[in-house]
């Protein structure tokens, strides 16, 4: 299977995911991330941004999805609208600042045509040169074009770039508990972005980086070297109390492996699970004063101890995004090559809930998820090992066979199981093959689609 | 008690960098107060390192931490080891209060970290807080920003 001349068909795309392992060319090959970035990230549902990070009308935000450049601004009415970055002209991205406030419309800086926050035309200069060209019968005069389809979902922006396709609750079904209960956290029932996100740059294939998120079988070893250390440092000072932040952050990492069989994975149909589901990493972090008696007030005692009693771990919001619940983070995977991955990790505020929890939120990211983070140091260093390995000709299969049933499994319902199963990793390659090649049966051979 | 001069101040910065290119990380430490953080904001002009996100923030603790895992046996992404070297401008002196025995020093610098074939260059102004105790100058507290802290980077995994 290795890179060929004719154009890879769903059926190739078919025959690199076998139940317990993959071919590496789904992780190597520039021509199946062209065809993720026109089929998979096309099809699904993914996401964009958070409305708070666009509250006033005009407000917007530039990012992508796959390799597409959008805008997600707050249109004249107050909902939002998420715009393919191009002028319909020359294809001048319109905004290449990360954010801003466009007013009551956007004005492409190179010839000035004009668009309103929802991407209709509103003005082109010097107009008369079109009449009569049949200006007005091209795509190009409607605007800035829309994606397919957008979701808010209490305050997450989705989008699907094709007009047609799954809908979003049928896509994320059950697997939208993990962000409510996010969300559910704040006693306003809300959250607010807070700052700018990490940004952290790598040389793998983005799916590494998913899969990383529910590899319950790598922190004990993989961090060592800061996990360990942090015990052992703080056994030499004689196990002082109340612990500092790095041992309630970073030692967690170090449990057995028993810690991680027990604490369980569900899977859930197309491609989303989460680690966690009886206790987690989150789960011994001591109190805030004055945020339990909030949620008391907000939910009510019981209603408020089964919103807190939940401790996710990472949720998979298949393809790109992982959350964590328990301390208001998202990390979002953006694929910029088969080799080169951007990950932003962005935290959030609880509204109305105290600043201590947004501290600690903060303190993680920074700990875990920053460029400087001597855990995330040992992260990249194995994904970039991996895609550098790939290329060994030695063997083709990637193995993911950890708990498989021989006799197969069925992802198409929701599934709990050992904590240390690679079950959520097969699953997210069987949402990856069905949605592949749900659009490439369509492409009949030697239409522009088809011809990679 | 004399005085902390000027040309003493300037010369404390120097040789901090000298240290951390040369990688004698415990005397580093132990230019250190106790309570003192490493700040590395991730915004331009950030001003709090407590309810957004930072590079580092970092406490005597983790930075303990981060220096003792460099040497570790299982520390895999620094097998092979990176390296560093700082090229410092001559230090503002912003502050100097002899009577507090507080001094707030402003340095550009260009650093640059190498391991295999990969190398980068960072352009970050440093902020330090120094104070004289019992007759040392200390780190009280030092603030790094680099120019294009919001950019997306790869492991940065010494110290700028």
């Amino acid at each position: 299977m290795s890179e060929r001349h004719h154009p890879l068909s769903a059926e190739d795309i078919d025959a690199m995911i076998e139940g317990h392992q993959v071919h590496r060319d789904v992780y190597t090959s520039q021509r199946v991330f062209d065809l993720e970035m026109r089929h998979l990230f096309a099809n699904t549902w993914v996401f964009v941004g958070h409305d708070s990070q666009t509250p006033n009308k005009g407000d917007y935000y530039t990012t992508q999805i796959g390799n597409q450049p959008v805008i997600q601004v707050r249109h004249s009415d107050g909902e939002i609208k998420v715009l393919h970055n191009r002028c319909p002209h020359k294809g001048t991205k319109i905004a290449i600042d990360r954010e801003g406030n466009t007013g009551k419309f956007f004005r492409c800086p190179y010839h000035a045509w004009s668009f309103k926050t929802d991407g209709c035309l509103l003005a082109i200069p010097l107009k008369k040169g079109y009449e009569g060209t049949g200006l007005e019968n091209t795509d190009n005069a409607k605007g800035m074009k829309p994606v397919g389809a957008v979701k808010n979902y209490r305050g997450f922006i989705f989008a699907r770039l094709t007009e047609d396709g799954i809908s979003f609750e049928d896509f994320f079904l059950d697997s939208l508990s993990s962000i409510d209960n996010m969300v559910d956290r704040s006693p306003a029932g809300r959250l607010e972005v807070a700052g700018p996100p990490l940004r952290y740059m790598h040389k793998c294939n983005w799916k590494m980086l998913v899969e990383n998120q529910t590899d319950t079988c790598h922190p004990m070893v993989a961090h060592e070297s800061s996990a360990g250390t942090a015990v052992k440092i703080w056994e030499e000072l004689g196990n002082p109390e109340p612990r500092p932040p790095a041992m309630q952050i970073i030692a967690p990492f170090m449990s057995p492996y028993e810690f991680f069989e027990n604490m369980g994975i569900r899977t859930w149909p197309n491609g989303h699970g989460h680690t966690g589901v009886h206790h987690s990493i989150h789960s011994d972090y001591s109190a805030i004063p004055g945020y339990f008696e909030a949620m008391c007030d907000a939910y009510g005692e019981d209603r408020a101890k089964a919103i807190l009693d939940e401790n996710r771990h990472n949720t998979i919001y298949f393809p790109s995004i992982m959350v964590k619940g328990p301390i208001q983070q998202l990390r979002n995977f953006i694929p910029l090559g088969p080799d080169k991955t951007l990950v932003e990790s962005y935290i959030y505020r609880l509204v109305d809930a105290p600043d201590q929890l947004l501290a600690r939120t903060a303190m993680y990211n920074r700990m875990i998820n920053a460029p400087t983070s001597i855990v995330g140091h040992d992260d990249l260093e194995m994904y970039e090992r991996a895609q550098e390995g790939l290329m060994s000709d030695g063997l083709e299969w990637v193995n993911l066979q950890r708990l498989y049933p021989v006799d197969g499994e069925d992802f198409s319902e929701e599934a709990v199981e050992n904590g240390t199963t690679e079950r959520q990793m097969r699953n997210q390659f069987d949402a990856w093959r069905k949605f592949m090649t749900a659009t490439m049966r369509h492409c009949a051979i030697g239409t522009p689609e088809a011809a990679e | 008690m004399n005085p902390v001069t000027k040309e003493e101040l300037i010369d404390f910065i120097y040789t901090e960098a000298r240290l951390l290119d040369e990688g004698h990380y415990d005397d580093w430490l132990a230019l250190w107060l106790p309570d003192g953080h490493y700040w590395m904001p991730l915004d331009h002009k950030q001003s709090d390192p407590h309810l957004v996100t930072s590079l580092l923030y970092e406490d005597m603790f983790m930075l303990k931490l981060r220096v003792e895992r460099l040497n570790g046996a299982r520390t895999f992404s620094q097998k092979p080891k990176s390296r560093c070297h700082h090229v410092i401008q001559r230090p503002f002196v912003d502050e100097m209060d002899h009577e507090a025995g507080r001094y707030v020093t402003n340095t550009s610098m260009h650093y640059v970290e190498t391991r295999l074939d990969d190398q980068f260059l960072l352009a970050l102004t440093a902020t330090h807080e120094l104070k004289h105790v019992e007759g040392q100058l200390r780190i009280a507290n030092k603030r790094v920003d680099l120019l294009n802290s919001d950019a997306a980077f790869g492991n940065i995994q010494l110290l700028p």
